[in-house]
């Protein structure tokens, strides 16, 4: 609560000389910085919450944010904004030191997710209706670029997997049309597109390896997933993981996987399986399977601690109640939490000591102790879904 | 669930609507005959079973915050298409019951079956096409 006084009192203070001598007895400004915040999204209510995480508290509420199922969150560079990307369209440039809205536009109809660029000078959004994906001036939000994403099968496809890469690059897969594209944003006003056909079918998700070097789709249409080495580029895309799940049913997918974000552990990765209640696990060299860890449901969300040494995992309804915990060296279970009904996110905190969870239907954010497991504290959240710390703007792909 | 024999008489449609439009007297309703039927038996009671106001809330919430999932929590469309009252208007029931309840596997529908009944399947349709709040 100190704080949300101090960026009050602080932009206040900023505008008029009347409060001096009031509410700050000095003349000094306490500076207040935004290393240890977040934002979480209240799905139901279109609005979000600017929470610290040193000490589990919320700042501010902001409204007005129109429809935020599925939203999620970049933020520029200096961690002062936060740019929300809401399932209607809405893109919303969020003041998170002083609680307030800056910018907002309506770009589309419907729309998945976005990305920021590496120089920060480039807001991405990837969008459904019409397929596509559109580019603003971070600063302005002004249009710069604008991507219609018509596959070669004549089908203007919808995006997903949007997320930005080393060069001032976004790459994206189309859903409908089985590509994959990357734009070099080089020159801004006209990126210059190299497309991948063929990459499998009906790609519905992406991620990019921290080190911004590899592009891996995931495909709902087919086993496998499709990896691009950026690197490497000119040799094209690379199937793996084909054998995955070949001749065993597939389980209904009432929720499609989350591929943001990369668990690994020393040479492996961990991935979730699509129809199947399994961790894969991905030996990164060859990247060849070389185990299925089973767990309690389809898993979404597969997030390593940042130390690497345990795996998060929330799973697809109707078995979103749950978490558990993978110790990356045995590939075993070694916790089952049951933190409440539809456990939706996870975040860590950026060294990894505590993670926030969200929790749906309990309105509730909780935060854990990553190494006992104890539950440090609730916060009152309405409908939380996504949680996102302001430390995710130093990252490639995040 | 006490299984009793209901009675005979076959409900007019007039009877029908009013249980649809009137939550209370369809949870009366319900209250004297709510297993009249087995669940999978297509009897012409079926589509009688309105759910009970607290099952409809729980309907109404799945559908907002689950098919949400894919559907968007307004209904106007993600990976799925939109299910508002205009994007369902020329699709027939059966089509869009069979839809929810066996999924369709190319289209990433999952199967519905097992964790919703037809009779609420039923009555989650009739709810689209009128349009949700």
């Amino acid at each position: 609560m100190k704080k949300l006084l101090m960026g009050f009192v602080a932009s206040t203070m900023l505008s008029t000389s009347l409060l001096s001598g009031c509410a700050t007895s000095s003349s000094s400004i306490e500076t207040v910085a935004t290393g240890d915040l977040g934002v979480i999204i209240e799905r139901a209510t279109g609005s979000v919450r600017v929470v610290e995480h040193s000490t589990e508290t919320q700042l501010y509420k902001i409204d007005g944010l129109g429809d935020l199922s599925h939203a999620s969150i970049v933020f520029s560079r200096d961690e002062k904004f936060a740019y929300v990307f809401g399932r209607d369209g809405g893109l919303t440039k969020l003041d998170i030191l002083n609680g307030k809205i800056d910018k907002r536009i309506l770009q589309a109809g419907n729309s998945i997710g976005g990305a920021i660029s590496q120089d920060g000078r480039l807001v991405a959004v990837s969008n459904y209706e019409p397929g596509g994906v559109k580019v603003f001036d971070s600063d302005t939000l002004d249009l710069v670029a604008d991507i219609p994403a018509k596959g070669s099968n004549g089908v203007q496809s919808k995006v997903v997997g949007l997320v930005d890469a080393p060069g001032n690059k976004f790459v994206f897969s189309l859903y409908e049309s089985d590509e994959i594209w990357v734009a070099d944003l080089t020159h801004a006003s006209k990126p210059e597109i190299t497309k991948y056909k063929d990459i499998g079918h009906q790609p519905y998700d992406a991620l990019i390896t921290p080190d911004g070097r590899y592009y891996i789709a995931g495909l709902f249409g087919e086993d496998g997933m499709a990896l691009l080495d950026l690197w490497y580029p000119e040799k094209g895309i690379r199937h793996i993981l084909e054998n995955y799940g070949r001749g065993s049913k597939k389980l209904p997918v009432y929720k499609m996987p989350h591929l943001e974000g990369w668990a690994v552990a020393g040479d492996y990765a961990f991935v979730p399986a699509v129809g199947h209640n399994d961790v894969i696990v991905i030996d990164k060299k060859s990247w060849q399977q070389i185990a299925t860890i089973p767990v309690h449901g389809q898993p979404i969300f597969v997030m390593a601690r940042p130390d690497g040494r345990y795996i998060w995992v929330n799973f697809a309804f109707p078995n979103n109640d749950t978490l558990q915990v993978i110790d990356t060296e045995s590939k075993a279970i070694i916790k089952t939490l049951k933190p409440g009904k539809a456990v939706l996110h996870m975040e860590f905190t950026p060294r990894g000591d505590n993670v926030w969870v969200s929790v749906r239907d309990e309105d509730q954010v909780q935060v854990y102790d990553t190494g006992s497991f104890e539950k440090l504290e609730t916060l009152t959240v309405e409908k939380p879904s996504g949680i996102f710390f302001t430390n995710r703007a130093h990252k490639i792909g995040l | 669930m006490i299984k009793r024999i209901n009675k005979k008489t076959i409900l007019s449609i007039s009877f029908l609507l009013s249980l649809l439009l009137n939550p209370v007297l369809a949870h009366s309703e319900n209250d004297s005959s709510e297993n009249d039927s087995s669940e999978n038996e297509s009897s012409e009671n079926e589509s009688s079973q309105t759910p009970s106001a607290e099952r409809q809330e729980t309907l109404i919430h799945l559908l907002k915050q689950d098919c949400g999932s894919c559907h968007g929590m307004t209904l106007k469309g993600g990976l799925g298409p939109a299910l508002l009252p205009e994007a369902l208007a020329d699709k027939p029931n059966y089509v869009l019951v069979g839809t929810i309840l066996y999924g369709r596997e190319t289209l990433a529908m999952p199967a519905w079956d097992g964790i919703l009944n037809k009779s609420e399947v039923e009555w989650l349709v009739a709810k689209l096409k009128e349009g949700i709040e």
